[in-house]
């Protein structure tokens, strides 16, 4: 039903706006910027700042972020009193504010910043408090309480929106800082390494572990031989970073780019994505033709959602796909596989990611992750700490000649490249599974209903099988964990109540959008940003000759002069893995 | 009773959160919540542990670390600070011999400072546990402190 229409005027120019509008969102629409801390678009307001207040003729000043709208309302955004009230009450926050701006992680990218910068800031009356110590943690996740603004923005989307509830406001008025739950680190909480709450921080108070020095060491290093690969994600957001638009895609510049930074193989995670996509899709059809009582398979590649999962609901784990991440594949495969073909000793690799996520931080270091014989990636930066490695080398990304990745184990289908953004992983998985039930090729391979930025899609897609019947395949995607959680909850119920549940395969990506929308990605995205994100992807996939994994020619190879067959002896030992169960309070293993 | 008893003695609603922590923290002898017991808590209210540890915090009547056997609360807002409260706070924390926020050697005490307890006709006011003491001097003050000793066992 579409809400009636309020008018309105800002700053004497009439506006029409649907009601339940807020006014900031009003004074948006009629083209005025009003700065803004704690408000993000895709967060409930909670009026903690104070930035964005308006005067609204005959009621005085208010925040706009969370003052709806009302029929005939007059309001100024730039009175005096106005921009007075704004530049108070911002240098009450900067006078508690460790302001190193040329060595913060969110220098340039920074709300604080910018809008301090706006209302021409110089000076701040109030004495600043002295001694600010650094950091409180290490871990993935890191906090500098020295600047954070108590926006709330951290302890929401860890909250609503992963459903994670890991970080609360402890304490009350000026002690109040952002923690944990009985106020542990973050590296022992029950955080998931996410990293929303790190891109959704609209200052430098949350950031992520930086590895670019020991990637810089290994390049530098002659006697190492370092491998690259990069997740299906990173080419639709990298170019942000070099002033692109979203969903730019620029695989061709990355590689390019890393060439030129000293990789000594530019590989592709895509390859791996392909190879992801054989071993899951094998295993979601035979648990699916054999009547396996462990349905739905639950994707396995995201490893933010497999800490949540092996935390919250450990009691679904045999249902999770053993097939490990790509990136883990690729990092497996980058130590035995290449260095036959290649005729290098292992031990002299470092194999490098460049990843759009933290959690992929957390997974690499698992201990598990070792079937190589080696640590199977040694280094993950994110797409920041690439874009980082590429201005700190000089090397002008808009200049650059686009690249192929090296083909042994860089080239790639568009069902891979899909794998970046929410249901695509889902749909290059159903594009490979009717290959494998059927024998036969999907003649339309784009499967809409799970593309989109629904939290929760759901579809039936028909399945026809050898014995000459079709088999209904209900499917549901979800991104982000909380919306992963109410899918879980679901199947949960429904395994309670009849000991079977009515999906059969079910994606979840613990970020929202999927991979183009992880931690590790360019600051200042919303989720329409992370819609233009993935559908850069999907205009790759069409793009592409082959959109089906198993015609992936460097695939085929691989199987055929190493692996053998897909969920082969040496593909699990290889290329799959198992799930533990976590405390939940410390998030530590228990078994 | 235990802790979980104590817990389940009032409805599993989230608008009985305060008064379930206030419960569990009345039954603690060092005066302050545990981390079993807020999970004990959110378990039972189906709420994140952090929200609840969160919530404990906030309100400064409740502690997350161990507390005296008692919590002396000397009132620091205006009216009870112009009839004399800074005074009564000095001679606290010099007779009790510690500064706010810290405990007693022996456990007994806990000094904090509050803000106004609705009692300002009796200005200046403290409260002990749940009992309020008003028109406060040195000397009331002293007498206050020691019965509090004497009636340790
Ligand atoms: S958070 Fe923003 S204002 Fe603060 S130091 Fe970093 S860039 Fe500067
Ligand atoms: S990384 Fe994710 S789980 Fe961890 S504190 Fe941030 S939002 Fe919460
Ligand atoms: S850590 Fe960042 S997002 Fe969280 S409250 Fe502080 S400033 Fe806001
Ligand atoms: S943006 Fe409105 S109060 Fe912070
Ligand atoms: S001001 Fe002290 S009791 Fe009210």
């Amino acid at each position: 039903m579409d809400a009636r229409d309020v008018s309105l005027t800002i700053n004497g120019v009439g506006v029409k706006v649907p009601e339940g509008t807020t006014i900031l969102q009003a004074a948006r629409t009629a083209g005025y910027e009003v700065p803004s801390l704690c408000f993000h678009p895709d967060l409930k307001p909670n009026g903690t700042c104070g930035m964005c207040v308006v005067e609204i003729e005959g009621v005085g000043v208010r925040r706009s972020c969370c003052t709806p709208i009302g029929e005939g309302m007059r309001v100024q955004t730039n009175t005096p009193r106005v921009m007075d009230t704004r530049r108070t009450l911002i240098e009450l926050i900067l006078a508690d504010h460790a302001a190193d701006c040329p060595i913060c992680d969110k220098h340039g990218k920074c709300d604080l910043q910018r809008i301090g910068q706006d209302l021409g800031i110089r000076e701040i009356r109030m004495p600043a408090k002295e001694g600010y110590s650094r950091r409180s943690d290490g871990g993935i996740v890191l906090r500098d309480p020295n600047k954070c603004i108590l926006c709330n923005r951290c302890v929401s989307v860890c909250t609503e929106v992963q459903g994670v509830a890991n970080l609360t406001r402890i304490g009350r008025g000026y002690h109040t800082k952002i923690g944990t739950a009985f106020d542990l680190t973050i590296e022992d909480s029950v955080c998931v390494n996410c990293g929303q709450c790190v891109v959704y921080c609209p200052v430098g108070a949350l950031s992520s572990r930086d590895d670019t020095r020991e990637v810089r060491r290994a390049l530098a290093d002659s006697r190492k031989h370092v491998v690259v690969q990069e997740a299906p994600a990173i080419r639709a957001a990298l170019g942000e970073e070099f002033g692109l638009p979203p969903g730019t895609v620029v695989s061709g510049r990355m590689h390019a780019a890393l060439r030129k930074l000293g990789f000594d193989r530019v590989f592709d995670t895509n390859f791996a994505a392909d190879v992801c996509i054989l071993e899951e899709g094998t295993e979601v059809v035979e648990r699916i033709v054999s009547g396996s009582p462990d349905l739905p398979v639950i994707t396995s590649c995201s490893p933010g959602w497999i800490k949540f999962m092996e935390t919250f609901y450990p009691g679904l784990r045999r249902l999770v796909s053993s097939a490990k991440s790509p990136q883990q594949m690729f990092g497996a495969l980058a130590k035995t596989y290449y260095p036959r073909e290649a005729g290098l000793d292992p031990a002299e690799i470092v194999s490098v990611s460049v990843m759009p996520c933290t959690a992929k931080k957390f997974e690499a270091d698992r201990p598990e992750m070792r079937s190589s014989g080696f640590k199977d990636v040694d280094f993950v930066l994110t797409t920041r700490e690439l874009a980082r490695m590429i201005k700190e080398s000089g090397i002008r990304f808009e200049d650059l000649e686009e690249a192929p990745a090296d083909e042994l184990m860089g080239s790639y289908t568009g069902a891979a490249t899909i794998f970046g953004a929410t249901g695509g992983v889902m749909e290059a998985a159903l594009r490979t599974a009717y290959h494998l039930v059927t024998g036969g090729e999907l003649e339309n391979v784009d499967i809409l209903p799970v593309r989109g930025m629904e939290g929760v899609k759901e579809a039936v897609v028909p399945l026809p099988l050898p014995d000459g019947g079709t088999l209904e395949l209900k499917v549901a995607v979800a991104h982000g964990l909380g919306n992963a959680r109410r899918i879980l909850d679901r199947i949960q119920a429904q395994l309670a109540a009849t000991g079977k549940s009515d999906y059969h395969f079910v994606e979840i990506m613990a970020c929202p959008g999927g991979c183009v929308g992880g931690g590790g990605q360019p600051f200042g995205s919303t989720l329409g940003t992370r819609e233009e994100r993935g559908s850069g992807l999907y205009g790759e996939d069409r793009s592409l000759r082959s959109r089906k994994s198993h015609e992936n020619p460097a695939v085929q190879r691989l199987y055929e002069t190493f692996l053998g067959s897909p969920c082969s002896e040496k593909a699990h030992h290889l290329l799959h893995t198992g799930y533990g169960q976590r405390e939940r309070v410390h998030g530590r293993s228990v078994d | 009773m235990t802790t979980r008893q104590i817990v389940r003695s009032l409805e599993p609603t989230q608008d009985n959160l305060l008064a379930i922590l206030h419960r569990v923290q009345n039954d603690s002898t060092r005066n302050f919540l545990d981390e079993p017991e807020i999970r004990e808590v959110a378990d039972y209210l189906e709420l994140p542990y952090s929200f609840v540890y969160g919530v404990a915090t906030f309100y400064s009547m409740f502690s997350v670390q161990p507390r005296g056997r008692h919590v002396v609360r000397v009132c620091a807002s205006p009216p009870c600070h112009l009839m004399g409260g800074r005074t009564i706070r000095d001679e606290l924390r010099e007779y009790l011999g510690v500064e706010f926020g810290d405990t007693t050697e022996d456990g007994l005490f806990t000094l904090e400072m509050s803000s106004c307890l609705g009692t300002c006709g009796i200005a200046p006011a403290m409260m002990i546990d749940g009992e309020i003491y008003g028109n406060l001097d040195g000397v009331r003050l002293r007498e206050i402190i020691d019965r509090k000793r004497r009636e340790e066992p």
